[in-house]
């Protein structure tokens, strides 16, 4: 029986939630040797609005390529948490913002609230690579992918002369989720 | 962590149909960029200058198809990508491109209709449109990829199928698969086969553009090597004129629709999952396909014994590959993203025989695994 992993990125357009899910797909496809596919769903809008980037990761065949019993839900903002929590698992974890999220719908998934925005304006000094946090925290709390493989990816996808600072981001959010872990134990 | 093989990649199914049609041959793009089906112009736009290509952003979708008819008379493999609206607006010259005998392709990009519609979201509603929207007797093929492979193997097929016998051929593709991003390891382009166009072996003072030969495919001469002939999309005889004699007229035009008709065996290509046994015959196509095999394999672990039929080729209709597999089935279930076009197609070639379940959709969204095993397992 082969697995399959779920994850959802949610957020408002623009946040790079669908880069996301590219390079979390290439990782598991092209450096770790799995099947994954990427979609995503946004509206005729350039910006803002509600979108969501899907990545399933698998060993074996991937028919249908959307999400539908989530493991991981990733939002960055209330209104992408509240359109897009249908479908997580009961058992599945759902990473938001702290401080963007402040109403958790009611549920018996694990909910992991981590301060992603404001590491990435107060670590990092810049508020676009909130998302590769997010990829850095996901990675360490899904441990379906490497860390050396999303390394690889991101470094193979993000515009030339920001690879640094990239994974500068993804090691700041494999730090938040250790700390996290550290706190609260295992998911 | 392996080291990554430099055949395989991450591509969307738009990438994938981009890279199909350089690997095809295809050297000449003219377009009118629209959701969903813009990357193909946009990766073509990149790639065709670079290896001596052409690519021609056109000031509307008329234009755009005019363009691929002249470069493909000109020689050239030729290729346009729209969606539904740009689709509508290409059907008096995709009718042209049938009658004047051009070999192109056209990339559909199926999205919500009618109008402009749901431009992001998806939809397989453009079935008949493919087959009738240009109007008068005509042949057409149109294919329907499942895949990102799939749509790189399947717009290399559209080509050879367009120089052999040509035609237009529409891929007809879905937003769901056009904007998949999918694992595709590219094939040894030494394996890949490649049709041309059948070319005249006679003089340029001897050549007839349409003469009727045994092939029912007349050889065609690209314009700029010395053969000078006519092209009309008015009724015509062997030498390319228009014609008003009713015995040429119709000598002519029963050839075109019988060059298609009597290749249909070559032309029509199905998958078959799980048919041997089956009790419940699920036909679909493109991206449902894909939500349609994993409802097969659901119900065959509930004991319902399912099986799919998936359509490669749409047109001309699969109703021999059907009729090969229905008679011992119960029921057949035809989930598809617009109000039924394909089940009405398997009602005539089933001639209605067995209950025929329609599962349509037609809110931007692809319909899910579920929601086709409902419709298998139950008893109605």
């Amino acid at each position: 029986m082969s697995f399959r992993y779920e994850v959802r990125l949610s957020g408002a357009g623009g946040q790079g939630l669908i880069l996301v899910g590219k390079v979390l797909a290439e990782a598991a496809a092209i450096y770790d040797g799995l099947n994954a596919t990427q979609s995503q769903s946004y509206g005729p809008e350039a910006r803002g609005g509600a979108s969501r980037s899907e990545v399933i990761i698998s060993d074996g065949d991937i028919d249908y390529p959307k999400a539908e019993n989530i493991d991981i839900l990733l939002a960055l903002t209330q209104e992408a948490c509240d359109k897009y929590i249908d479908g997580l698992k009961d058992d599945g974890i759902l990473l938001v913002d702290s401080q963007m999220v402040t109403n958790i719908p009611k549920g018996q998934y694990k909910v992991v609230a981590l301060p992603i925005i404001q590491s990435a304006v107060e670590r990092l000094g810049k508020f676009l690579v909130s998302n590769i946090i997010a990829l850095g925290i996901i990675t360490k709390l899904s441990g379906v992918v490497s860390e050396s493989a999303v390394k690889h990816a991101i470094r193979a996808r993000v515009p030339k002369g920001t690879e640094e600072i990239n994974i500068n981001a993804f090691y700041t959010g494999i730090d938040l989720a250790t700390h996290w872990l550290d706190e609260h134990g295992p998911l | 962590m392996e080291i990554p093989n430099p055949n395989i990649h991450m591509w969307q199914g738009n990438v994938a149909c981009a890279e199909g049609a350089i690997a095809a041959g295809c050297r000449f793009f003219a377009g009118y960029p629209i959701t969903p089906s813009t990357e193909i112009a946009e990766v073509l736009s990149q790639k065709l200058p670079a290896i001596g290509g052409n690519f021609i952003q056109m000031e509307d979708e008329i234009a755009a198809i005019g363009a691929v008819i002249g470069a493909s008379l000109g020689g050239v493999k030729a290729l346009t990508a729209t969606s539904g609206p740009g689709f509508s607006l290409k059907q008096e010259n995709i009718g042209f491109a049938v009658m004047a005998e051009v070999p192109c392709v056209i990339v559909n990009v199926q999205r919500g209709g009618p109008s402009t519609g749901l431009p992001t979201h998806s939809a397989q509603g453009d079935v008949m449109q493919a087959r009738w929207g240009t109007h008068g007797d005509h042949p057409i093929i149109v294919l329907s990829p499942s895949s990102v492979r799939e749509t790189y193997d399947m717009t290399i097929r559209a080509f050879n199928l367009a120089e052999k016998y040509r035609i237009p051929v529409v891929l007809l593709s879905d937003e769901t698969v056009a904007h998949l991003t999918e694992k595709i390891t590219i094939p040894d382009p030494a394996s890949i086969e490649i049709i041309d166009r059948k070319k005249p072996y006679v003089s340029p003072e001897k050549y007839l553009p349409y003469q009727i030969d045994e092939t029912d495919i007349p050889a065609m001469a690209n314009f700029g090597e010395g053969f000078r002939y006519h092209v009309t999309g008015l009724a015509h005889d062997e030498t390319g004129f228009p014609t008003n004699n009713p015995e040429k007229i119709k000598a002519q035009l029963e050839r075109l629709n019988r060059k298609i008709q009597r290749n249909r065996n070559d032309i029509v290509e199905v998958e078959t999952f799980e048919t041997e046994d089956m009790e419940v015959l699920v036909i679909a196509f493109g991206a449902t396909a894909r939500s349609a095999r994993r409802a097969v394999i659901n119900a065959r672990e509930s004991g319902v014994k399912a099986g799919l039929l998936r359509m490669k080729t749409i047109w001309p209709f699969p109703d021999e590959e059907i009729e090969k597999i229905y008679k011992s089935v119960k029921k057949i279930v035809v989930p598809e993203m617009n109000l039924g076009q394909i089940a009405h197609e398997v009602e005539w070639a089933t001639r209605r025989e067995k209950p025929v379940v329609r599962v349509n959709k037609i809110n931007g969204e692809p319909i899910t695994p579920n929601e086709i095993y409902e419709s298998i397992i139950s008893q109605g």
